[in-house]
């Protein structure tokens, strides 16, 4: 190996200065016909070249991939802080709908968040207190209060947003969890919170 | 023999992957493919049909000669000056491609994004300082080919519009230089583009501080200078000026001057020697 090395050198010179072999992919696949004959020096020459070259063209295309998922980015968070429990009396809150597009329902025993995102389409449902149910302005899917489909195209309930407490005795919200009542999501850890 | 086609089918496979082993299958699958065939129209037997044939049909590869006299690309009368050039060209156009994706050519953003590409980005430091250096290098290396063009003598007669066509890449090279520098939107790049830019005050005719410019009417808000800034200081207009010229309009000219200036030196008498 030691000494063939300054040949090998030699050979990604004569490979990277002959733009002829830069070109010939049948070039390589003609040198693959006789895979069973004997390895000599040329051959051996011609693979070690070639290889190198293509580790350094997967390289290149991996560190390229890799390039276009950049590490931070600058979006609105997927997590936020809502305020404390006792901020929030029985039925629908609409304080964070303009800001976070959720509302945040409290019950008897349990506070959760529901995405004020219809499941028909995508719009933005109102929630219509005189009414008590949630009504979408863009074809007239209505659900329950507690975010349920029950009537216009919506197949299935609005999803709900995990939420946490945090040590201050804050509500977070993580955005990135959802739940979905039609799986029977909504009575796992994190759908609500014990109030 | 039978008339089953499909078992035809099969049992020519199963005997091509016992006589030429796996990759020798995919191997003579791949070369006597349809689509294979209609890209490369001649095979690779190493003939000098076939060697003319890979340059002559491919519409890249034939803006240069099909055969190249011996003597013509030894380093001592090349340099390689000219194709490292076009290397460089190459590199820097993949590298500016990626570098696009995560800059914005606006006041309030280009340094930042520049910051962002050297410490946030994956691979992003090492892709900006490709495109510099290899700018730098270029700069440099077409300086360098002028020179040894002029030493050769290679711009006589029939070379001479090649000479003059590699004069309009020089400038255009550093121009594209040039435009980049201002990208950055730091204080060197804002300084020198300030200082550049007010060379152009002075242009004959064009300029408002030129000869003739103050009988012609220039003025501040009307001359050349004017135009390059789109603005009377370099200012936020002047930076995407910078960026479309920089990205878009240059580079597809130096490529149009490029082309025709690879196919001149085949047809005036190859990249190097006598005629």
């Amino acid at each position: 190996m030691i000494r063939i090395f300054p040949e090998i050198s030699l050979f990604f010179a004569i490979i990277l200065l002959s733009y002829e072999n830069f070109y010939s992919i049948g070039d390589m696949l003609e040198a693959t016909k006789n895979l069973e004959t004997p390895l000599n020096r040329r051959r051996f020459l011609y693979f070690t070249g070639w290889g190198c070259i293509g580790i350094f063209l997967m390289t290149l295309f991996g560190g390229v991939m890799r390039f276009f998922f950049p590490r931070t980015i600058v979006e609105p968070p997927t997590r936020y802080k809502i305020g404390y429990p006792s901020q929030y009396t029985l039925g629908v809150s609409e304080r964070f709908k303009k800001q976070f597009r959720i509302w945040i329902v409290r019950e008897a025993d349990r506070l959760y968040v529901i995405e004020a995102k219809c499941t028909h389409l995508g719009c933005t449902p109102n929630w219509l207190a005189a009414e008590g149910k949630f009504k979408c302005p863009c074809h007239g899917s209505g659900f329950t209060p507690d975010g349920i489909n029950i009537e216009g195209p919506a197949p299935r309930p609005m999803e709900r947003f995990k939420v946490m407490l945090e040590t201050d005795g804050q509500i977070i919200v993580d955005a990135g969890v959802r739940f979905r009542g039609e799986r029977g999501e909504w009575d796992k850890p994190g759908a609500f919170l014990k109030v | 023999m039978d008339n089953k086609p499909t078992e035809n089918f099969l049992s020519k496979y199963k005997n091509m992957l016992k006589e030429k082993g796996l990759f020798g299958t995919l191997r003579d699958v791949t070369v006597n493919s349809q689509v294979w065939k209609s890209i490369f129209r001649h095979t690779f037997a190493d003939t000098p049909k076939n060697r003319m044939l890979k340059i002559v049909s491919n519409v890249f590869m034939h803006l240069h000669p099909a055969k190249v006299k011996r003597h013509a690309p030894q380093l001592k009368f090349t340099w390689c000056m000219g194709g490292i050039s076009f290397f460089l060209f190459l590199v820097l156009t993949f590298t500016g491609v990626l570098l696009m994706f995560y800059y914005r050519p606006t006041v309030h953003d280009a340094y930042w994004d520049i910051k962002d590409l050297e410490y946030q980005v994956p691979f992003g430091a090492i892709l900006r300082n490709l495109h510099r250096w290899s700018a730098h290098l270029m700069v440099i290396t077409v300086w360098f080919h002028m020179f040894r063009v002029f030493a050769t003598g290679s711009y006589k007669p029939p070379r001479e519009f090649n000479w003059c066509v590699g004069v309009v890449l020089l400038v255009l090279t550093l121009l594209l230089s040039f435009t980049g520098y201002l990208l950055t939107w730091d204080q060197l790049g804002f300084w020198a583009v300030t200082v550049g830019t007010n060379m152009a005050r002075s242009t004959p005719l064009l300029g408002h501080e030129g000869p003739f410019g103050e009988q012609l009417g220039m003025t501040a808000h009307n001359d050349i200078r004017f135009a390059l800034l789109g603005g009377s200081l370099v200012g936020g207009n002047a930076l995407l000026r910078a960026y479309v010229w920089h990205c878009i309009g240059l580079p597809l000219i130096i490529s149009i001057f490029m082309m025709v200036h690879f196919w001149r030196v085949r047809k005036d008498g190859g990249i190097s020697g006598p005629l």
